[in-house]
């Protein structure tokens, strides 16, 4: 159903003076209660550089903001896909096997709420005596661990959601096992597994950021924490909204992605 | 011993306070190359009745037999057209019906398969949908594609349950002749569930009532002999069809419809508009199959 426009061209027109009026919020701040806050001007003045030299590498934290954002997605790349690997096949045994829901059913419960940052020392110390450089891989293994419950989840209540007419199509060809998991059950779970994928790479994103100010990876959450400890305050708003920007254009990417399967 | 035949079976469901019996002694005997219709009240035990011969479900106690073998599982001697057509919406018509080829002929080499399942499109005149998908097509042209994957597993019986019952008058009329043709051609066994006592009698050679539920039970069976092709405006007029229907409607409105208790169920409706699962929540829960918000239907019934 299409709404009617307000007026002509709001969807233009809103947007723009919503954020006008959060901008203006920002300067008032500023420049009344929180005086170390940088006003929108000076943000610019001194964010500049990493937007106009956006690939410059001066340093192992100070590089332009698409290098940093790069580094991110690199390592939030990795932890998603070993989230998915892990995340489907676990969501399809719990959606399948009565038992093995009862079985981990209560403590997937209890450990999805877990924050990443509760998360990464652990990760860390997992990787101390491995000879490995700690820090990346604890970083690596909490986002893999925070993003992958909702495609467990979500897939695993798809699988129990295949309504039982499909199942009853492959009983009455006599499907084999194998190909009714992949002519029947992965298909009729995929709008599922989808929404699940979405919502784990948001997590995925927001994790990444916490990860790297704990571990001070290169990425742009280490030169957020970097930055902030610098005393250097405008950049950390270049993060934020960095930061932002790549998570809402992530979550559009998946959201283009689910819409194929809905109808499916 | 009949070809295929039900003897004292007897089916519930559910446990403890909770449990009821749908159908009770049921018998039934069906003739090789017989076409036999069970006309009965939507809840009575119809899909039930039909899941037993498909081997999908089996009974508490009595035997469901077809050549004097004990029907444990589906098998390929039983083609079944489900009631809401159950077709895979993520398959073209063509995939759907390959998908039944692939399986009753693995032996055959793929340009083979290819050309029975072309065969079938074009035997219920689907050739022009045959790259669509279920979503696109109209109600009558699924039912049409669900007879194909049924016919392409080449049974020695068809199990149609209710197959033209959520289509419109006219669109029926046409599929029920179509549904006569690909019987006399075939030859096969046919069994047709159906609310419609017409349809029954203009298709069927014997029909038999399903008393109201629950315990229902098969009334006492029907000949139809009426001369073939039997042609629907005709028989209207026609003084054995009157009585026929008659007998049939004084079963299932007189002794087939003693008002027992009234009961609060949930029907599950035939999933045909294409999942639109954007706006469900997701329940985290793992507990139960969680029911699809379209499926649900709430029916307070007086039987
Ligand atoms: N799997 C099941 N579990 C519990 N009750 C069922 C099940 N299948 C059918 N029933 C019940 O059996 C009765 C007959 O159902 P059904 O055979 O589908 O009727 P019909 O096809 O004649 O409309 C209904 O009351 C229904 O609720
Ligand atoms: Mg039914």
């Amino acid at each position: 159903m299409k709404k009617q426009p307000l007026f002509p061209y709001d969807w233009i027109v809103l947007p723009i003076l919503g954020t006008a009026v959060v901008i203006l919020f920002w300067v008032i701040l500023s420049s009344t209660v929180s005086k170390d806050l940088p006003d929108p001007a000076k943000t610019w003045e001194e964010s500049r550089l990493y937007i106009f030299e956006p690939f410059a590498d001066r340093g192992m934290q100070d590089k332009g903001i698409l290098s940093l954002l790069g580094l991110s997605l690199l390592t939030v790349a990795k932890g998603y896909f070993l989230a998915l690997l892990i995340g489907v096949p676990l969501g399809f045994a719990l959606g399948l096997s009565d038992a093995f829901a009862k079985m981990f059913d209560p403590i997937i419960q209890v450990l999805r709420p877990v924050s990443p940052l509760a998360w990464l020392p652990l990760g860390v110390i997992l990787f101390f005596g491995t000879g490995k450089d700690a820090n990346p891989w604890g970083a690596l293994f909490t986002i893999a661990l925070c993003s992958m419950w909702p495609t467990v989840l979500n897939t695993a209540v798809g699988v129990r959601a295949v309504p039982q007419d499909y199942l009853n199509v492959a009983r009455v060809l006599k499907l084999s096992k194998w190909k009714t998991l992949w002519k029947i059950l992965v298909p009729a779970t995929l709008p599922y597994m989808f929404t699940g994928f979405r919502i784990s790479l948001g997590i995925a994103w927001l994790a990444i950021v916490a990860a790297e100010m704990l571990t001070g990876t290169a990425g742009v959450g280490g030169f957020l924490w970097s930055e902030y400890n610098a005393g250097n305050n405008s950049r950390i708003i270049l993060c934020i909204a960095a930061i932002g920007l790549v998570g809402f254009v992530l979550d559009k990417l998946m959201g283009l992605a689910e819409a194929q399967f809905k109808t499916a | 011993m009949s070809f295929l035949q039900i003897q004292n079976a007897t089916k519930s469901f559910g446990s403890g306070t909770s449990r009821h019996t749908v159908l009770r002694d049921i018998n039934l005997t069906v003739e090789k190359g017989e076409f036999v219709a069970i006309v009965g009240y939507s809840g009575s035990g119809k899909t039930t009745l039909i899941n037993m011969l498909a081997g999908l479900g089996r009974p508490d106690c009595g035997s469901v037999t077809i050549n004097g073998t004990e029907i444990t599982e589906p098998g390929p001697d039983r083609g079944i057209v489900f009631q809401n057509y159950s077709l895979l919406p993520w398959m073209t018509v063509f995939e759907n019906i390959y998908l039944a080829v692939d399986q009753i002929f693995p032996n055959w080499t793929a340009q083979r398969k290819k050309e029975e399942t072309e065969r079938n499109i074009a035997l219920v005149n689907l050739t022009r949908a045959r790259d669509k998908k279920p979503g696109e097509l109209s109600g009558g042209m699924r039912q049409r594609v669900s007879v194909a994957r049924a016919l392409a597993m080449d049974p020695q019986v068809l199990l149609l349950d209710e197959p033209l019952g959520a289509l419109d008058a006219l669109t029926r009329g046409t599929l029920q002749t179509e549904i006569e043709d690909i019987w006399r051609r075939s030859k096969k066994t046919v069994v047709l569930i159906t609310n419609d006592v017409e349809e029954g009698i203009v298709l069927a050679d014997r029909i038999i009532p399903l008393s109201k539920g629950p315990d229902a039970t098969l009334g006492p069976a029907v000949k139809v002999e009426l001369p073939r092709p039997r042609d629907r405006k005709a028989l209207a007029h026609d003084e054995t069809f009157k009585s026929i229907k008659l007998k049939v409607l004084d079963y299932l409105l007189g002794e087939g419809a003693r008002t027992k208790t009234t009961v609060t169920r949930t029907l599950i409706l035939p999933d045909i508009e294409p999942e639109d699962i954007t706006h469900q929540p997701i329940s985290w829960s793992l507990s139960s199959r969680p029911k699809r918000k379209k499926e649900m239907h709430e029916t307070k019934i007086e039987i």
